[in-house]
């Protein structure tokens, strides 16, 4: 474990013209590390999510990453083409609408191998080879990957979303809120998969989620927002079993067994 | 005579004849063909680059060429011969009628001779007899975007052409080859120009692409519609995208045409009858012609010219 | 060994809740907690049930956090304050140091008894043949029927659940060992298993702070027992 952080964040401020969107988040993050965003809706954390991952422009403050040549970079000195090598090889993105992660009228198959054909791969048979292997990983049937999305339940579409951020092998992942509007049962398979992957890519997750069930099974820590603020940040078991927070004591208080 | 007229420009319109007096040389107002050719100019500097244009109307519905047509006027002179053709052929109604329009506007000549040509205006195919240098190839084009298939967003595609981004145009070969065990796209197959952008060389079967490379012709395309209009200089590099394990391969035709007996080139499908009766003859009707006027005969040519009518 | 530095070692600890959502109610918990547990040792903390024993051992594993004092572990030559420790240094504690067992098993739904203990044992650095003959002796000894070995816990009796749980939790080597009544409603025949385990511990040197319900247990066990009443705060009731 080298003691650099993977992604830092200093400052994180966005405004929306008058209206904040978060103010002055700081935090380190190192490899292997899942961060949990937890916070109702409104409270700042998909506009942290999009600041990190470079789909926003930061009003104050910086986000540097260490890159997989070991260099540290500022990501809003990142070309466009650098910030795209980045976002699709490095870094993955699994979203809350699946229709804004996959390409619904491209197959199973197509949505894996995309991210390689991306970066140069040109052998049908290898990329078919990497899909298939990415959807069992993700346990999508075989029969499956010439399916498109379309035809896919809601599970197997947030499933389908993962194989294809992490054919790439990523470093860091970013999820936005990637269980809610399932079923709890298709909910607990799901968590229970990211989990494995996570624990055996010894990924990086920052996970924005308003379920502190999510929270409790899949990060090691936390930050609880509101209003655009960070408000209390630490161990998840600390947070959750001891919060210090009114609004975390609410907020934990609110919820069953969490 | 057609020299002399070169001096005149921009008003050659005196010696075209009556009927000619009443619109500009070849339709378009000078301005416009300026504003053209400054966008061919730019599409030639950056080989497969789509430069956008202030497409005019035309008198004549979008699909039916108005993108070619435009790029025709703009760089037609008194002394170019003009040739149209449409999926091949001399005489379909399209083809007429855009050598008339031009006859009429610009009083050029006119040919169905490839070799006769100086410029040559085609709807979905390359003429099989080589081209040569000075001669100019004008595309009809109706969706210039390659990647249009999987990203609907132009601000997206345009990004993607300035990083050369082409993963998806393989994303979409890839889907082919899972859907028909190999790459079923044969016509509007997308190419690499000089090593950098891609892009769609218009309906044309894919059999044609590998005239594109090298060819010693500049290549023009017109979108009407979508106001794009992009080039291919002569002598350039066209490489239609592959797969290394499924390889570029153009369609290869069973039998010779019916008409002519050439071998190794586009054959139409021709129906004779309603009892399954058929034939396959050369899509380039000038070069079967050509051929069968050398005293080459297919396996259904009557004595004479007879089968080459019921075309 | 016992004249080593101690593996934990508490310095004035004090813990109390404040309670936002009832007006602000201040809850104490403990005040100057001070005690060491060394290699080798085992230390049961004894009082009433809400004396706060469970805290105690709730902030050593950083699960609480502490409002004044320091709890100090020692992870090789490095001597960590959890009270103060970023949460990456005490997951890395946790990870490397520290093993908590408490009566409630809390696993991976669909993972298989055996390897959620061969695991468990594997997270140490224990290659993965000898992390599955420790877990196939732990479930044994104590008493999991081998038939139930290959299918997950959710569906097992909760004694079942809590034997699972307990060789989980023993099967890794870590230096210090927190058990939250792990014994609680065990019969005696189990009851005796695990203290034999707990034994087993102790000769390899493992510093134990435990709580342990029953009497039985507690005095075999036991090298000392440190009576939390004594660093009882006045409860603001």
């Amino acid at each position: 474990m080298t003691d650099l952080p993977l992604l830092s964040a200093r400052g994180l401020t966005k405004f929306y013209g008058e209206r904040l969107g978060c103010r002055d988040v700081t935090f380190d993050l190192h490899e292997g590390e899942v961060l949990a965003v937890v916070g109702e809706s409104g409270s700042g954390k998909s506009t942290l999510l999009g600041l990190l991952a470079t789909e926003l422009a930061p009003s104050a403050g910086a986000v540097h990453y260490r890159m997989r040549d070991g260099a540290v970079r500022d990501l809003s000195e990142l070309t466009e083409a650098e910030r795209r090598l980045l976002l699709r090889t490095d870094w993955g993105f699994v979203r809350q609408d699946a229709r804004e992660g996959l390409r619904m009228g491209v197959s199973a198959g197509g949505n894996v191998g995309e991210r390689l054909m991306a970066v140069g791969a040109r052998h049908y048979g290898n990329i078919r080879a990497a899909a298939s292997d990415w959807l069992a990983r993700v346990e999508i049937e075989a029969g499956r990957i010439d399916d498109t999305p379309k035809s896919f339940s809601g599970g197997m579409r947030q499933r389908l979303q993962i194989a294809r951020n992490l054919v790439t092998h990523p470093r860091l992942v970013f999820m936005d809120e990637p269980t809610s509007g399932l079923d709890v049962s298709v909910q607990a398979r799901l968590l229970d998969l990211i989990r494995g992957l996570v624990a055996e890519l010894g990924l990086a997750v920052i996970i924005v989620t308003h379920d502190l069930a999510v929270a409790r099974l899949l990060s090691h820590r936390i930050m609880v927002m509101r209003r655009g603020r960070v408000i209390e940040t630490g161990l998840t078991d600390q947070v959750l079993d001891d919060p210090r927070e009114a609004y975390t004591q609410l907020l934990v208080s609110s919820v069953l067994a969490a | 005579m057609r020299a002399a007229m070169r001096d005149d420009l921009p008003f050659p319109r005196t010696e075209v004849g009556k009927e000619t007096e009443a619109y500009n040389f070849a339709y378009l107002d000078e301005q416009t063909k300026r504003m053209i050719r400054r966008a061919i100019l730019k599409a030639i500097a950056i080989p497969g680059y789509q430069v956008p244009f202030a497409s005019r109307e035309m008198p004549m519905p979008y699909g039916w060429g108005t993108g070619g047509v435009q790029v025709t006027a703009a760089v037609l002179g008194p002394d170019d011969v003009l040739k149209v053709i449409d999926q091949g052929s001399d005489d379909t109604t399209n083809a007429v009628s855009i050598r008339r329009f031009f006859a009429k506007t610009a009083g050029v000549a006119t040919t169905t001779k490839t070799r006769e040509a100086t410029l040559i205006q085609t709807r979905h195919r390359i003429p099989e007899e080589p081209l040569r240098d000075g001669q100019i190839l004008v595309y009809q084009v109706p969706i210039p975007e390659p990647l249009r298939f999987l990203e609907p967003r132009e601000t997206e595609t345009r990004k993607l052409h300035a990083l050369a981004d082409y993963g998806l145009m393989h994303v979409k070969l890839y889907e082919d080859i899972a859907r028909h065990g190999h790459i079923a796209t044969t016509y509007a197959y997308p190419v690499e120009v000089a090593g950098r952008y891609v892009m769609d060389p218009s309906p044309t079967p894919k059999f044609d692409n590998p005239k594109m490379d090298m060819c010693a012709a500049l290549q023009l395309f017109g979108a009407g519609r979508e106001k794009r209009i992009y080039a291919v200089p002569p002598h350039t590099r066209v490489r239609s995208l592959d797969f290394e394990d499924h390889p570029f391969r153009i369609q290869t035709f069973k039998q010779p045409c019916a008409l002519c007996g050439a071998e190794g080139g586009y054959l139409d499908e021709v129906v004779l009858d309603d009892r399954g009766g058929r034939m396959f003859v050369c899509s380039d009707t000038d070069f079967c012609e050509e051929r069968r006027a050398a005293g080459h005969r297919g396996a259904m040519a009557a004595d004479g010219d007879a089968a080459g009518e019921t075309r | 060994m016992t004249t080593e530095q101690p593996l934990i070692a508490l310095d004035d600890v004090s813990k109390s809740f404040t309670l936002h959502l009832r007006g602000g109610l201040e809850l104490a918990v403990v005040s100057d907690v001070s005690l060491a547990v060394a290699a080798g040792e085992c230390v049961v903390l004894g009082g009433p049930s809400g004396a706060g024993k469970s805290s105690i051992l709730k902030m050593i594993y950083g699960n609480y956090r502490a409002d004044r004092g320091r709890i100090l572990v020692r992870d090789g030559a490095e001597v960590v304050n959890v009270a103060s420790a970023e949460p990456r240094r005490i997951l890395a504690l946790r990870r490397d140091v520290m093993g908590y067992v408490s009566q409630f098993l809390r696993v991976i739904p669909r993972v298989a008894t055996l390897d959620i203990v061969a695991n468990a044992a594997r997270e140490r650095g224990i290659g993965q043949q000898e992390a599955m003959e420790r877990a196939r002796r732990l479930l044994s000894l104590l008493n999991v029927p081998e038939r139930l070995w290959q299918l997950p816990p959710s569906t097992f009796s909760g004694g079942e659940q809590q034997r699972v749980n307990i060789a989980r939790g023993l099967a890794a080597d870590r230096p210090v060992l927190l058990l939250d009544e792990p014994t609680a409603s065990l019969d005696a025949k189990n009851r005796a298993v695990v203290v034999d385990l707990i034994h087993e511990k102790k000769r390899a040197g493992t510093a134990i702070l435990g709580i342990f319900h029953d009497e039985d247990v507690r005095e075999a066990v036991a090298d000392r027992i440190e009576d939390v009443t004594r660093f009882a705060s006045s409860r603001a009731a």
